[in-house]
């Protein structure tokens, strides 16, 4: 009997927001030593179920049962009370405190503050399941992946059995993931219940012990991993059939758009963000941009787009007539007149491009508003684009006066490039445009961007996932530290060589390097 | 069979958007509540019927022809001030120098007024004096600005301070024009030529600067709903960082709004010293560029709310002033009603936006509770029945394409 128990079990669990109903009475099991993989389109309530057992939300109707007895979790102390610990996509840390103080921040523990042997603890924890952190490290000087690593800790030192993990992956190179799916698995091993949510199926795959899936907020069914496929996986999560490859059309008569020659940038407080950047962009061509987060993509297409002040270097726009137009310097408004479109989804997704409280039809216009000599705005096109970005991209809105934020990512996301491509670009510049989405949010986006391709124009993709990048490319930029340390043929490229280049510079020398020793 | 968790005792969920009429409702109920409490407090603390309070509250406000056109008076400054705070707020700068740009703005006009008073016609000083307001009150809302947009200082202290210097700044000049010497006082300027006096329309003096001030509500509301500039500060509000990326100058924008938001608090600087008062004290603006920060916030920075909710407070504002002298009580005793009544109706949105389950009254009540606990704890069985009604709908769902 006892085994048989779920460690966690929601049962009738209705969570709304409004009108929005984010939770329809939905029932799972969790138990212990697996791992279960939540799967489900954006906005199928996914987080808000986990949000629920974290204590940040309190469901409207249901209840959760831990190890069958039936709890009420009221806030995220209750939670940490029956060993429920969640790990955020956006880490809750203190930048200038040490590994150490951030875990043990807010344990009431009597008796005095003992540092050293909190950081004892922390280090059996870490050799029993196999984690590299430095307790006495202060967050600011971790890698993403390190800050990781305090949050699972934290989590394991309040003695949590039941781990949840909201896409993990998202920010991680595949050497990173790598390690982490080996300490997830020792965790499970220990006996652990595991909830990770991902959009990456192959993750699932090679991971996850069983499947659950959602769709609009309701339980769809759940399954053994090792019966299933990503065909099946995708067509429960959307709800009907779809294609699971990434079309990628031979480049149509690609010619240099963009020059780019010794781009050097530094942040406001002298950091140096991009060195001596060389590559040039095409038009016909979707060129790729591969890195860990934050090693010069924005600042690259910012630079681009004229947003970012410029230390040193070039940027040159070639014409169709082979003239060369100098683009640093220049006002972001001249910029966009020659036709150079920017796209950034940062990651609360709404801070860049789009204002949350206002319509879709009211973002539409933030790129046209200055249009017509009036002093008065025109509000009949935009709002005759936004019903045409909402039709054909297939926005999931009550309407075109529904404001931005109350959508979910993915249809933030289509609208903003939905926009961005109805001002006809010449050079389409797009950063993180699938940051979070679900699958068939993202092959809406590819293919958009594919059209873009076909028509001509430059398509330049800075990604996250690399099996995207390798799927969708012509061309990948390889960025490392604000350099770059490479760049490959999307279609032979390998994803290893990739990956180290991405960790380190010119790591495909290094590889070369080492097959030739052995 | 195992403990009952303890359910909280109240939690709160976000409405469904309510209508406007059901909206209405709830800040009517707020209000009754709050007319029902300041009774009991009346009839405990003062022995007062509260009826009776209440008949005077209005008839302070309401009560004769004269105190109507006060009303309205009062009501066209205290908006005029919310409307020139408005644009400013509207791009989440918060503008807390309504007092000395409007000191400023008085300044100007006297200046021109005392100086200028007997060398031209009316018909050119009148204008001479409004640009001369409109372009001090300006010019102390952008100095903040300036340096808002330069190096990012945090205006609300800027503003702030800006105030005291004003009011320096008059208290100088009031010396300095002073009549007769030594009395501290200006006293009325031009009084026997009227020099500068906004004209009296239709036999009352305050109809001129209602008129001015219900025509500068449409145009403001009609500036910020549908004008270029209008959009550019609320994109430039909400976020600056989405401005910028479609190429609006942040800068160029803060600048410009808050010459016009200092522009009207000058202008009624100019109302106060032409058009009703035709002096100049330090005290002229009394707190409502303060007042004018709560009148636009009540109406959520709508122009045309604003008018109820000026009209609101200046009610409740005479109305206390009413009962304090009518039944000789302390004027400190007006305020704590006007209190009541405004922390009722800042309340009501609350509940407009969000709605209270309380233990025992909410959906997950024990009875249903019980039912479906029941199979969970008896072990297998019921795992089973989920699993197969789980497989069955797996099954069913790729085929439903």
């Amino acid at each position: 009997m006892e085994n048989t128990t779920p460690a966690v079990a929601l049962r009738g669990i209705t969570k709304t927001f409004g009108t929005v109903v984010a939770n329809d009475h939905v029932d799972l099991d969790i138990r212990k030593g697996e791992i279960l993989a939540l799967l489900g389109e954006n906005g199928s309530g996914k987080t808000t179920l986990m949000n629920m057992l974290s204590g940040i939300y309190y469901p409207d109707e249901g209840q959760i049962f831990i190890n069958g007895e039936e709890v009420s979790i009221q806030s995220p102390k209750d939670a940490f009370r029956y060993g429920i610990g969640m790990i955020h996509q956006h880490f809750k840390l203190v930048d200038v405190f040490t590994a150490t103080e951030n875990i043990i921040l807010g344990l009431e523990e009597k008796g005095r503050l003992d540092r050293a042997a909190a950081s004892a603890k922390i280090r059996e924890i870490c050799d029993t399941y196999g984690f590299s952190i430095d307790p006495n490290r202060k967050i600011y000087q971790m890698s993403v992946s390190q800050k990781q690593t305090v949050e699972i800790v934290k989590a394991l030192y309040r003695g949590a059995d039941i781990l949840i993990l909201d896409e993990p992956t998202a920010v991680l190179t595949p050497q990173e993931t790598e390690k982490l799916f080996a300490v997830l698995r020792n965790m499970r091993a220990d006996g652990k219940a595991i909830i990770i949510i991902t959009h990456k199926l192959h993750e699932v795959q090679e991971l996850s012990d069983r499947v659950a899936v959602l769709r609009k907020g309701a339980y769809i069914g759940e399954m053994m991993t090792k019966d299933t496929n990503p065909q099946e996986m995708t067509n429960m999560m959307v709800g009907h059939q779809v294609t699971l490859n990434i079309r990628r059309p031979d480049p149509v008569d690609p010619k240099p758009r963009i020059e780019i020659k010794g781009l050097t940038v530094t942040s406001p407080d002298g950091v140096l963000k991009l060195d001596h950047v060389y590559f040039d962009i095409r038009a016909g061509e979707i060129l790729g941009i591969a890195g860990i987060s934050g090693s010069g993509q924005k600042e690259l297409l910012e630079a681009i787009a004229g947003l970012q002040r410029v230390e040193s270097g070039q940027v040159l726009y070639i014409h169709d007539d082979g003239r060369k137009e100098e683009l640093v310097g220049r006002d972001p408004l001249e910029i966009q007149k020659l036709g150079v479109a920017l796209s950034f989804v940062p990651e609360d997704r709404l801070g860049m491009g789009l204002v949350g409280n206002m319509d879709l039809s009211d973002n539409m216009m933030l790129r046209s508003f200055r249009d017509g000599r009036s002093v008065f705005t025109d509000r009949k096109h935009p709002h005759d684009l936004a019903e045409k970005v909402v039709e054909e991209l297939e926005v999931n809105t009550p309407g075109v006066s529904t404001p931005v934020r109350r959508l979910s990512g993915g249809n933030v996301q289509k609208v903003l490039v939905g926009r961005e491509i109805a001002s006809a670009p010449r050079v389409l510049l797009t950063a993180y445009a699938v940051r979070g989405l679900d699958i068939n949010s993202s092959y809406t986006i590819y293919d958009l961007l594919n059209r873009q391709k076909e028509e001509g124009v430059a398509v330049v993709y800075v990604g996250e996932d690399l099996d995207v990048l390798l799927e969708l490319a012509d061309r990948i930029v390889v960025l490392c530290g604000g350099r770059v340390s490479g760049i490959v043929d999307g279609r032979t490229a390998d994803k290893n060589e990739v990956g180290m280049m991405m960790t380190e510079l010119g790591g495909s020398e290094r590889i070369r390097a080492k097959e030739k020793e052995s | 069979m195992h403990n009952k968790p303890k359910e909280a005792l109240i939690h709160m969920s976000k409405r469904k958007a309510l209508t406007w009429y059901q909206a209405w409702g709830i800040r009517l109920i707020a209000i009754v509540a709050a007319l029902i409490v300041c009774a009991v407090i009346t009839s405990i603390t003062t022995g007062l019927n509260p009826l009776e309070v209440y008949a005077t509250m209005f008839a302070g406000a309401f009560g004769t022809k004269r105190r109507i056109w006060i009303l309205g008076k009062e009501v066209a400054i205290l908006l005029c001030i919310s409307l020139a705070l408005t644009p400013a707020f509207r791009m989440r700068f918060w503008n807390l120098g309504g007092e000395g740009q409007i000191l400023m703005g008085a300044l100007g006009t006297a200046a021109c007024m005392i100086v200028m008073g007997d060398t031209m016609p009316n018909a050119v000083l009148i204008p001479v004096c409004i640009i001369a307001a409109v372009f001090a009150g300006a010019v102390w809302a952008l100095i903040p600005a300036l340096c808002k947009a330069r190096w990012n200082t945090n205006e609300t202290l800027f503003t702030l301070m800006m105030n005291y210097v004003a009011t320096q700044l008059v208290a100088y000049f009031v010396i300095v024009w002073e009549v007769p010497k030594g009395s501290g006082k200006i006293g009325i300027i031009n009084q026997s030529s009227k020099a500068g006096w906004l004209p009296v329309i239709a036999g009352n003096r305050y109809l001129l600067n209602i008129l001015c001030v219900a025509m500068l509500t449409i145009a403001m509301y009609i500036y910020l709903t549908y004008s270029k500039h209008g959009y550019e500060i609320s994109v430039v509000g909400e976020s600056v960082a989405t401005a910028r990326y479609v190429g609006i100058k942040v800068g160029w924008t803060i600048i410009r709004t808050l010459m016009l938001s200092g522009a009207i608090c000058g202008f009624t600087g100019y109302l106060l010293v032409a058009g009703t008062d035709h002096t100049l004290t330090t005290t002229l603006a009394g707190g409502q560029g303060f007042t004018a920060v709560m009148v636009a916030w009540l109406a959520k920075f709508n122009p045309l709310g604003m008018v109820l909710s000026a009209l609101l407070l200046i009610f409740l504002g005479r109305g206390a002033g009413e009962i304090a002298t009518a039944f000789t009580l302390n004027q400190s005793f007006g305020d704590i009603l006007t209190g009541i009544i405004l922390f009722f109706i800042i309340a009501s949105e609350f509940f407009i936006n969000y709605q209270l389950h309380f233990r025992g009254h909410g959906h997950n009540g024990p009875d249903k509770g019980g039912s479906s606990s029941a199979p969970l704890a008896s072990g297998r069985a019921p795992e089973g029945e989920t699993d197969s009604a789980n497989s069955k709908e797996k099954r069913e769902d790729p085929a439903n394409v």
